[in-house]
């Protein structure tokens, strides 16, 4: 069994029907991972500067009070 | 409040989305990527050429998934938008703003890959038809939302023009559906999705339906995934505001 079928007369259709997918597929996965990471990394500077979510200090005051 | 409506209303708060996705991306990529593997080769080594299109019908592995992905991502958003217009939930904003993408994608690649199956089928790339004609306004109505998304600024009234846009834009899905028994084409009617039952055989129709639950799955760990980083968006553009708001009142306090 070879790796690349022999796809007939065809084949050319046949392959850039197939590498044209992987490409926009990718770059959609690439593109959604890279937005997810800029979002995570703008949120930690903003946690680091203190500026914190209510919800977010209301669950860390309670965890602090347990600890006490 | 009825226990659905409870169910519901849990799963469409933000936190719990976030813990709930976390849970299952993992699962689902898992999935996706036996899913594909599998349907690759039995696509690619398994499956018999067509009688009469020969080796171009592996094509069709990839394109009815992605022409079926493409209806489906905007019904998405079509249903995600009536929850966002009725009870103003900013899930289904989320839900909505970041099918359409995706949706793009997928319609794009139905486009491009039909193309490249019509050209040795057909003799031609493209023929204004209904069915081609119509998934192509889909294609636009896609690239419409996300213009709309984009141009105006605060989100809950973006949210709403798009909902409005999402909801009339989708009578274009039945139109896509039955364009082939409504009007004179070149494209084949339904094969699949019949009440008479498919109309392909088990060794070609199998390893279609494995392409179509690997993309499918693809599709929703993509939209899990932008969902996720939109709830994180919104939280950083609300961080943002609030620290203004805050640093406006402390200069107020002292003028």
């Amino acid at each position: 069994m070879s790796l690349f079928p022999d796809l007939g007369e065809h084949a050319g259709f046949i392959w850039m029907a197939y590498g044209v997918s992987a490409l926009v597929l990718t770059g959609l996965v690439v593109w959604i991972r890279i937005d997810a990471r800029r979002q995570i990394s703008l949120l930690a500077d903003l946690e680091a500067k203190g500026i914190r979510r209510r919800s977010a200090g209301h669950t860390q005051g309670k965890k602090a009070a347990k600890e006490k | 409040m009825t226990q659905a409506e409870g169910t519901f209303n849990r799963l469409a708060n933000p936190t719990r989305f976030m813990g709930l996705a976390s849970t299952i991306l993992p699962w689902l990529t898992g999935l996706t990527a036996i899913l594909l593997v599998a349907g690759l080769y039995l696509a690619f080594f398994v499956a018999p050429e067509d009688y009469q299109q020969g080796h171009t019908v592996k094509i069709m592995f990839i394109h009815v998934p992605f022409a079926w992905l493409a209806m489906m991502g905007y019904s998405v958003i079509a249903i995600a938008s009536i929850g966002s217009l009725i009870w103003r939930h900013p899930m289904a904003d989320v839900a909505a703003k970041t099918a359409a993408p995706i949706g793009a994608c997928f319609t794009l690649l139905a486009l491009i890959t039909g193309s490249l199956w019509g050209k040795p089928m057909w003799g031609t790339y493209w023929v204004w038809d209904a069915r081609l004609t119509s998934v192509l306004l889909l294609f636009f109505l896609y690239l419409g939302l996300m213009a709309l998304w984009q141009a105006i600024e605060e989100p809950s009234r973006a949210g709403r023009a798009a909902a409005i846009l999402a909801i009339v834009g989708s009578v274009n899905i039945p139109i896509i559906k039955f364009s082939v028994d409504w009007w004179n084409t070149l494209h084949q009617p339904a094969s699949v999705v019949k009440l008479d039952g498919p109309a392909i055989h088990s060794s070609i129709l199998i390893p279609l339906l494995i392409m179509a639950a690997a993309f499918t799955c693809l599709f929703f760990v993509l939209h899990l995934m932008a969902m996720r980083t939109e709830v994180l968006r919104r939280r950083v553009q609300a961080l943002r505001l609030t620290h203004v708001d805050a640093a406006g009142a402390t200069q107020g306090a002292r003028a």
